[in-house]
């Protein structure tokens, strides 16, 4: 066979006889299964059917990063309707049949990321081998796009490793590493990097047999088997996510319970499940989000011609459960953190929260986690000042108390280290008077819990230095986490979105409506928590604390009904007592007094205030624009994610609909729905 | 004075800076620290308010008795883990309890003869995590079944196991054990209890007055070589745990022999106790003092090694210091300050006993009269093993370490530091400050 000139894969048979098809997609630093890069791969594959055949064929990447990203989900966001997106899925299946079909040997020789539909070409491959290292990452993520895989991974993978595993994978989305994808059965063989090759010719050359699942991994796709498993997958899933609003992980216990025992049929009716989905909002929404995402991580990163000054050292000050978290978080991405307070007592516990962290994140490796412990360093004297590359402040809420702080470590500090406080309602302004070079505090406004809200608000005030604001969206990057710029302002613009929301969610309270009942209405639009339930975890003297201050400045109303409750002492989860009752910190069931309740008006009132105080920070400028926005508060806050956001959802809706629906609100509840003059300018763009 | 020491180190060799972790004593479990961690634990706060990095340093030897399975060479394990780069040599000595006196003996040999000019020198020990070993039966046992190939030989194999298999050996005691003589340390001192006529009383009230020393020197802030140490449970160590405020001689009258049930005078109450910890010094040249514009503490001026009696070992002290002495042609009184290891109260007194004794002197320490008294109120001013504990590897570090601060908080110049070492030996290290 002639090696053909192709734009995105690279042919080459060697000596032995052997096909290797390098993957190199042009332009682009990441190979993903575009249409022409399948496309290619159908010439390719039937050139191979034309000629002899070779004695074996290897798929291997030629980039870096990785194997296969996965398939283009770009190409996803432009089909318009059903007939559409099943041809373009029928297509990639078509060609995946076609590597599944050969007759030779195939291995699929997996370094980096392998995700999504790259695994999935994977799994069309007889053998799968893997390079050990730390970055090898196999995943099908597509349930947190609102979709599944569907070039044939819903049929292949648990024929391979049975269903339980398979279903793990594909329902949750996680990445397996090579040492647990070989113990599963994903891979035939985890090897060291130098062993790739020479791994793949001699499986060539003397194949083994093909691994077949093992008796208690077959078992489970029996037709007997299936609907009582799927009876307790259905379970396990409904406590994570509703049908109605994630349909997709639904779809793949469907698909396996229904059509498994025909996997000709299977793999219609994958193509044809998926088309649904892609044109469903849901998925449309979360892809959205995904780019939002990447929207957000470019704020952090560096333009081709800036250096980056990767931060080393990162000094914390304040070790309480902020102070202490975060300084957790940067040790585990590998930095070499100092966390310092004047109390021991308050750092013991806050590497006791780290080794928790480390220990859960890090499971089954010891040195890992010994080395994350070392690279956090207790430091009541402060040692640590002098030598960090940032140092963040996380201390108590007091503007004498940060001053007097900042006027002691700034001339400890290295020339051009960054000073940033974690303040979440302090004006910068007044907290940079006392410095000498007031333009270098900027705010790194982490959320809580900080290991899991991957959200950081980078704040700066009008005279603040734009390289030093952008050299913090590039440290928030390099911990991994999404940095969001926004204006000095009360509240900035998470906290300040979301105090109206939990401050409605109390006015209805007051009501007489119960606080299960309202928090209910919540998760049922696709909130994490229900609002009342998240004011008691934060604490009801801090939901105070900040409606207050955000009071002083903006159109807020403190319900007297809150002050109450901080005043006799019921301050939520920690005090044992909110608007739920605790033992243990635990949640006691109360029962729902049922009184009937009007849905939608809650509903409207919960999230109108949300996207009416959105419309108000877009008007101020407090953020970029509606995307950012939208980003902030999904990944800020866990707005329901598939709905896009505040403005996506109100934009959905019909905005001049929605300032309607305010509007009505107002004449009925009073000022605080008055819609935000900011709709003016909505309506005319 | 560059003159006396100039005698046996041909190089200047400075004490710039050192740190320790409270000593933990030993709660029947496992203590809340590897020894690895100890040794990090005591050398990252003291590498944090260095002004050169980790990676300066020409090589770390540490002291270690007995690391875990974990921690082979556990001066590389704590090298690394301290940053100081794969490039930094790191070897670890034993010589029982003067492994970290010997790490700073082998660092100060190194700079005086110009190997090294920046060391990291010092000790450690996990004694609550001590090994346990399976016994030899056991070994076996697991050997021959691990063989078994078939179902009914694996059978057999287990038919072979008896209780008795599984009777552990506790390497800790097995290590407080002499292997040549057969004598426990404490045995050990009683046979000096009973050669220098050393009373019960007279052991109890050494007892006391260590634990009383202790308190003081806390009560005083006088410990500021210890590093707060923090476990991955919540709980932080300020000071030595073993400190006993309530140690008086009723109490400790109360107390059985716990080596010679009967009719010995050794208790647990005047015996060091068993303890975790890890002390690490800085050691640097001239050179390195002025490259790297680094404090003095003090000069390591003098060392000595000397063998004796296994039977007798806690004499080791009045041995190993005999020589210096002599070498400096200094007098008891020329010393301002004494510390010599509580590992029994019965073997310090001993040691000052034998000083005294002008027939042991000539016989023993080649010299015409006794040396005279060293006085106790100038020998472990701030308690010593028996209050503080006695981590093997770790306390002949300590000792050096607080040595400097004593000689530092009394305006003080010469300071000697001695251990006896199990085997029949003892260890002697003379420091100046620069006062």
């Amino acid at each position: 066979m002639t090696d053909t000139q192709y734009k995105n894969w690279i042919p080459i048979t060697d000596a032995e006889g052997i096909l290797w098809l390098h993957l190199d997609v042009e332009n682009s630093s990441t190979n993903i299964l575009s249409a022409p890069v399948l496309e290619e791969l159908d010439s390719i594959l039937d050139d191979i059917g034309k000629g002899n055949l070779p004695l074996g064929v290897v798929f291997t990447s030629d980039k870096e990063n990785g194997f296969i990203a996965g398939a283009d989900i770009r190409e996803f966001t432009k089909v318009s309707n059903f007939d559409e997106a099943k041809a373009h899925i029928q297509r990639g299946q078509f060609v995946f049949n076609k590597i599944e079909a050969l007759k030779c040997p195939t291995i699929a020789l997996i370094h980096g990321f392998c995700m999504g539909g790259g695994f999935e070409l994977a799994l069309a491959c007889k053998y799968r081998i893997a390079d050990d290292g730390p970055k090898t990452r196999l995943s099908l993520p597509e349930v947190q796009l609102g979709l599944h895989p569907a070039f044939g991974g819903t049929v292949r993978l648990p024929r391979l490793i049975g269903a339980p595993a398979a279903m793990d994978m594909m329902l949750t989305g996680k990445p397996y590493n090579a040492r647990k994808a070989k113990k599963i059965g994903l891979i035939d063989y985890a090897v060291p990097t130098r062993q790739l090759i020479p791994a793949a010719k001699k499986t060539i050359m003397n194949p083994p047999r093909v691994y077949k699942p093992k008796k208690m991994q077959a078992i489970t796709n029996h037709m007997l088997v299936r609907p009582i498993l799927k009876h307790f997958m259905i379970k396990t899933v409904a406590k994570k996510a509703s049908k109605e609003h994630y349909p997709a992980p639904y779809a793949i216990i469907d698909l396996w319970a229904k059509y498994y025992d025909d996997p000709k049929k299977m793999l219609e009716e994958e193509a044809n499940s998926e088309a649904s989905l892609v044109n469903d909002d849901t998925a449309k929404n979360l892809i959205r989000v995904f780019f939002l995402r990447d929207q957000l991580k470019a704020q952090g990163k560096a333009s081709a011609e800036e250096k980056v000054n990767n931060v080393k050292e990162v000094h914390v000050i304040g070790a309480g459960v902020m102070g202490g978290d975060i300084a957790a978080w940067c040790a585990f991405k590998g930095l070499r953190v100092t966390l310092q307070d004047r109390d021991p007592a308050v750092i013991a516990k806050a590497i006791k929260r780290a080794h928790k962290l480390f220990s859960r994140k890090m499971r089954g490796d010891r040195l890992g986690i010994i080395a994350a412990m070392d690279r956090l360093i207790p430091d009541v004297k402060g040692l640590g000042i002098p030598k960090a590359d940032i140092v963040i402040e996380a201390i108590v809420e007091n503007i004498d108390a940060k001053q007097g702080l900042y006027r002691e470590i700034e001339p400890k500090m290295k020339k051009g280290a960054l000073l940033t406080t974690n303040t979440s309602s302090i004006p910068l302004e007044i907290l940079s008077e006392c410095l000498a070079t007031p333009d270098r505090l900027v705010g790194l406004h982490f959320f809580n819990p900080v290991a899991q809200m991957p959200l950081i608000e980078i704040v700066t005030a009008d005279n603040t230095d734009k390289d030093v604001a952008k050299r913090t969206s590039q440290f928030a990057a390099q911990i991994d986490r999404l940095p969001l710029p926004v204006k000095s302002g009360p509240g900035f613009l998470v906290n300040r979105i979301l105090m109206p929301y939990m401050l409605e969610a109390v006015r209805i309270h007051e009501e007489g409506v119960s606080a299960a009942a309202i928090d209910k209405i919540a998760l049922k639009f696709g909130m994490p928590m229900g609002p009342l339930q998240l004011a008691d975890t934060v604490g009801l003297d801090i939901c105070l604390s900040v409606a207050q201050i955000l009071s002083k400045e903006l159109d807020v109303t403190v319900p007297s009904s809150l002050e109450n409750m901080v005043k006799s002492g019921k301050l939520g989860a920690k005090s044992g007592s909110g608007f739920y009752e605790y033992s243990n910190g635990k949640k006691v069931k109360s029962k729902d007094s049922s009184k009937t309740v009007d849905t939608k008006n809650i509903t409207d009132r919960l999230i109108g205030r949300m996207v009416n105080e959105s419309v108000a920070c877009l008007r101020e400028h407090v953020v970029a624009d509606k995307d950012l926005l939208d980003a902030g508060i999904i990944f800020g806050t866990g707005f329901a994610p598939f709905r896009g956001g505040p403005m996506n959802y109100a934009a959905k809706e019909g905005l001049d609909e929605y300032r309607g629906k305010l509007s009505s609100l107002e004449q009925k509840l009073g000022s605080s729905f008055k819609p935000d003059d900011g709709w003016e300018q909505l309506a005319s763009h | 004075m560059a003159a006396a020491h100039k005698k046996t180190f041909a190089r200047t060799v400075y004490v710039v800076d050192g740190s320790r972790t409270p000593f933990l004593k030993a709660k029947g479990k496992q203590g809340p620290f590897p020894a690895a961690d100890l040794a990090v634990a005591a050398g990252r706060p003291l590498m944090e308010r260095q002004n050169f990095a980790p990676s300066e340093f020409d090589e770390v030897i540490l002291g270690c008795v007995m690391p875990s399975a974990d921690e082979a060479n556990i001066a590389r394990v704590t090298s690394l883990r301290l940053e100081c780069g794969e490039n930094v040599p790191a070897w670890t000595v034993q010589r029982n309890c003067a492994s970290g006196m010997q790490a700073l003996d082998c660092a100060a040999m190194n700079i005086a003869t110009g190997r090294s000019d920046l060391v990291l020198a010092g000790g450690v020990e996990a004694m609550s995590r001590a090994p346990i070993l399976l016994n030899d039966m056991m070994v076996n046992w697991l050997a021959d079944f691990s063989r078994a190939r078939s179902a009914m030989d694996k059978v057999k194999a287990l038919s072979k196991l008896r209780g008795k298999h599984l009777k552990p050996i506790i390497g800790l005691l097995r290590g407080l054990t002499d292997p040549v003589v057969g004598l426990n340390m404490g045995q050990t001192a009683e046979i000096l209890a009973h050669r220098f006529n050393i009373s019960r009383n007279e052991m109890d009230s050494f007892a006391v007055e260590s634990h009383r020393r202790l308190a003081n020197a806390i009560d005083n802030g006088w410990f500021d070589e210890i590093e707060v140490t923090y476990d991955n449970n919540g709980k932080y160590y300020e000071y030595d745990d073993g400190l006993r405020r309530d140690s008086d001689m009723a109490g400790l009258a109360k107390l059985k022999p716990y080596f010679d049930r009967n009719f010995g005078k050794v208790t647990a109450a005047n015996s060091a106790q068993i303890t975790d910890g890890a002390a690490l010094l800085i050691l640097a040249s001239e050179d390195a003092v002025k490259k790297h514009k680094l404090p003095i503490m003090g000069r390591i001026v003098d060392s000595h090694w000397a063998g004796l009696s296994p039977s007798q070992m806690g004499l080791g002290p009045a041995h190993a210091m005999a020589p210096i002495l002599q070498r400096n042609k200094h007098k008891v009184n020329d010393i301002d300050y004494w510390e010599i290891n509580e590992a029994f109260a019965a073997q310090v007194l001993s040691c000052v006993a034998a000083w005294k004794d002008d027939t042991y002197c000539q016989d023993n320490l080649n010299e015409k009269k006794a040396f005279g008294e060293i006085p106790h109120e100038r020998l472990n001013v701030d308690g010593g093993g028996i209050s503080i504990g006695h981590p093997v590897g770790a306390s002949g570090a300590r000792i050096v370490l607080h040595m400097l601060h004593v000689l530092k908080r009394n305006k003080a110049k010469r300071g000697m530091a001695s251990l006896c070492i199990g085997g029949g030996q003892g260890g002697a290290m003379l420091v100046e400050s620069e006062a």
